[in-house]
């Protein structure tokens, strides 16, 4: 062992080039999509006057906040290897659980609060299991999920009831607590900014950090990156891909919570059309499509894209409807940095 | 095993493999696995003990790679048993197999392309530091580690981040190898470790492959290069068609013998009888049926005729 095996080389031979700085740096995923956010920022600061106003910023962060949360552990989820439809319904499937059950039997909200994470979680699990035993496509199985949820929700919400929105819960036991915990504003410096923002901002490091630093990230990517190789080193990818899929069920109820306690009322047809929207916020945070690549800090500044063009639009007087085209043309330009960063980091 | 066997339609020769101190880690009786209706492999014996290499040697689809497949894990044997230290076992996952100290190195590396290099090396047994839930990677430890050991095998990276999938086929196996290696592996599975190497490359595994045995491990080299298999087997197998047609330790068989077995034994001499009608064919060369004079296991090809 200690002699070198002759044919080795023991220098470099020269033949394996470093890779320029430049192409490095661009090939991080989030460097990208911070640009990206650079220029879209700027870009509303020239056009929209109002932007520059700080309580303007914190509207928008706000706004990028409720989208960012699930964003994040979708973003997990596709670096694993997956994608999840059913996250936008599973936010309102959250708040209708929590609301009805804490109204209908009069419990403490924070029963309802309870049984919703449970609610998310084994919609989560199921997700997760039925893509790992099945080896279904992630999207036929989460389709299939956020149909039912979809259905679900409205039936249910009638059934109990008789109404389209659930009953208002702002007078019951625990609601000013929970509105604390989940829904509440902080002064800072003359401006109220959204307890949401703080909590977004919580979830990307530690997200980044497990990510980077632990083995349940090593565990993501390599699931992401090729399913049958983490398997056959002792990569327990069962476990991983169920509880990455747990974790977007977990997102899904903190923004359920959020809504359900800053309007006191949830309506039962919403979140149809949102799970796309974090999709796109991964993917043009610079996760690929295709797992194993990505981080958690790019889809914060692709939920703040989306939360600047939103807000940007209206507060430059402009057609709100515009907001949707933005999001395709910036999905696109994403798409094709991804693409050329994928050839250039396997590029020999 | 050294009864008639009904399900090879002959009788199996008395395993006549290499008899060392130390006892079998790893043992197939009589072992089979199935596929729904079609039978990958069936009636197969091997045995590998401490500081001896195993060569499994056969042609595409002989069932090499659902023999591997059982020993680490990935699929079970439906046939037969399967012991490791005399006990049997059914691994469910790899995890099972490597908890065992079985490590294989796949044909197709199993590392994930798009990762750094040190990830690969530690990927599934991961160093951590520090208390849950603040339990982290050990980054700088696993980064000197991996540099250190891959410096053992004479590869040397400019940089470990760079992601395995820039690396050469032949670096990448070296680092599958010295990865398993490192992980304190008892029995490592070496699945055509060579077949995409070039010469200089081939020989830096093969040393490995001697290196490890030196080490105490049991080798399972499976190729179907006879050449690399004589230079440091002391056992060999030749799987045909899913079953074991020769089954001779080094002291019972040539090269030139295992090369003819490799080649199609029998079979071969068949058609060259073939081959001889056929006009302008120079068949002088070729081995005769007479020539193959190591233990036959009676389930080949030529126990059916």
């Amino acid at each position: 062992m200690k002699t070198p095996p002759a044919s080795g080389p023991r220098q470099a031979d020269g033949r394996t080039g470093q890779r320029s700085l430049l192409v490095k740096i661009l090939a991080r995923p989030e460097v990208g999509v911070f640009l990206g956010a650079v220029a879209v920022y700027v870009f509303f600061l020239i056009a929209a006057p109002p932007v520059r106003d700080g309580s303007s910023m914190a509207n928008i962060l706000y706004q990028s906040s409720t989208l960012g949360i699930v964003t994040i552990p979708v973003a997990l989820l596709m670096i694993g290897g997956e994608f999840d439809l059913s996250a936008g319904v599973g936010v309102i499937t959250s708040a209708l659980t929590a609301s009805m059950l804490a109204y209908q039997l009069t419990l403490n909200v924070w029963v309802g609060v309870i049984a919703a994470l449970v609610v998310s979680l084994a919609i989560g699990f199921f997700n997760g299991w039925m893509v790992v035993k099945t080896g279904l496509p992630s999207f036929l199985v989460t389709l299939g999920t956020f149909l039912i949820l979809q259905g679900v929700n409205l039936a249910v919400t009638k059934l109990v009831t008789g109404n389209v929105a659930t009953d208002d819960i702002s007078d019951m036991d625990g609601f000013d607590q929970a509105r604390k915990v989940f829904a509440s504003s902080f002064d800072i410096g003359g401006v109220q900014v959204k307890i949401t923002v703080f909590w977004w901002l919580l979830f990307a490091i530690i997200a980044t950090w497990v990510l980077m630093r632990t083995k349940y990230g090593n565990w993501t990517f390599a699931v992401g990156g090729n399913q049958d190789s983490a398997r056959a080193v002792g990569v327990p990818v069962a476990f991983t891909k169920i509880s990455l899929f747990m974790l977007v069920g977990f997102g899904a109820w903190f923004v359920g919570m959020h809504q359900l306690f800053s309007f006191n009322t949830v309506q039962s047809g919403e979140g149809v059309g949102q799970e796309l929207i974090y999709i796109s916020g991964a993917v043009i945070g610079g996760c690929l499509l295709t797992g194993g690549f990505g981080t958690a800090i790019g889809p914060v500044f692709g939920a703040f894209m989306f939360g600047m063009v939103q807000q940007g639009i209206v507060y430059a007087g402009w057609n709100p409807d515009w907001f949707k085209a933005f999001l395709g043309v910036m999905l696109l330009g994403a798409v094709l940095i991804n693409l050329w960063v994928q050839r250039t980091m396997t590029r020999r | 095993m050294k009864e008639k066997n009904p399900e090879t339609h002959g009788e199996i020769i008395p395993d006549s493999g290499p008899q060392g101190e130390d006892g079998v880690l790893v043992e197939l009786r009589n072992a089979g696995k199935s596929y729904g209706n079609i039978r990958a492999l069936h009636g197969v014996d091997l045995q590998v003990r401490p500081s001896q290499v195993t060569c499994v040697l056969g042609d595409n689809g002989a069932g090499k790679s659902t023999l591997i497949k059982i020993i680490s894990g990935l699929h079970q044997h439906t046939e037969g048993e399967f012991l490791v230290d005399g006990a049997p076992v059914r691994f469910s996952s790899p995890r099972d197999a490597l908890d065992k100290g079985i490590a294989t190195v796949y044909q197709d590396l199993a590392t994930v392309p798009l990762m750094p290099v040190w990830r690969n090396f530690f990927l599934g047994s991961e160093m951590t530091k520090g208390p849950w839930p603040v339990r982290r990677l050990d980054i700088e430890r696993m980064k000197r580690t991996a540099d250190h050991e891959l410096r053992e095998m004479g590869i040397v990276l400019n940089d470990l981040e760079q992601p395995i999938g820039t690396l050469s086929g032949g670096q990448r196996q070296c680092v599958a190898i010295a990865r398993a290696v490192y992980f304190g592996a008892r029995v490592l599975i070496l699945d055509e470790p060579t077949a995409a190497l070039g010469v200089k490359q081939s020989g830096v595994v093969l040393k490995y492959i001697a290196a490890a045995r030196d080490r105490g491990l049991g080798v399972i080299f499976i190729t179907h290069n006879p050449h690399h298999a004589y230079m440091v087997g002391d056992h060999f197998s030749v799987l045909r068609l899913g079953t074991m047609e020769l089954s001779a330790s080094r002291a019972q068989v040539s090269l030139e013998e295992l090369t003819n077995h490799m080649a199609g034994g029998a079979e071969l001499a068949a058609l060259k009888h073939e081959l001889s009608q056929v006009s302008g064919v120079d068949v002088k060369g070729l081995p005769e049926r007479e020539d193959l004079t190591a233990p036959l296991a009676a389930g080949g090809p030529e126990g059916k005729a």
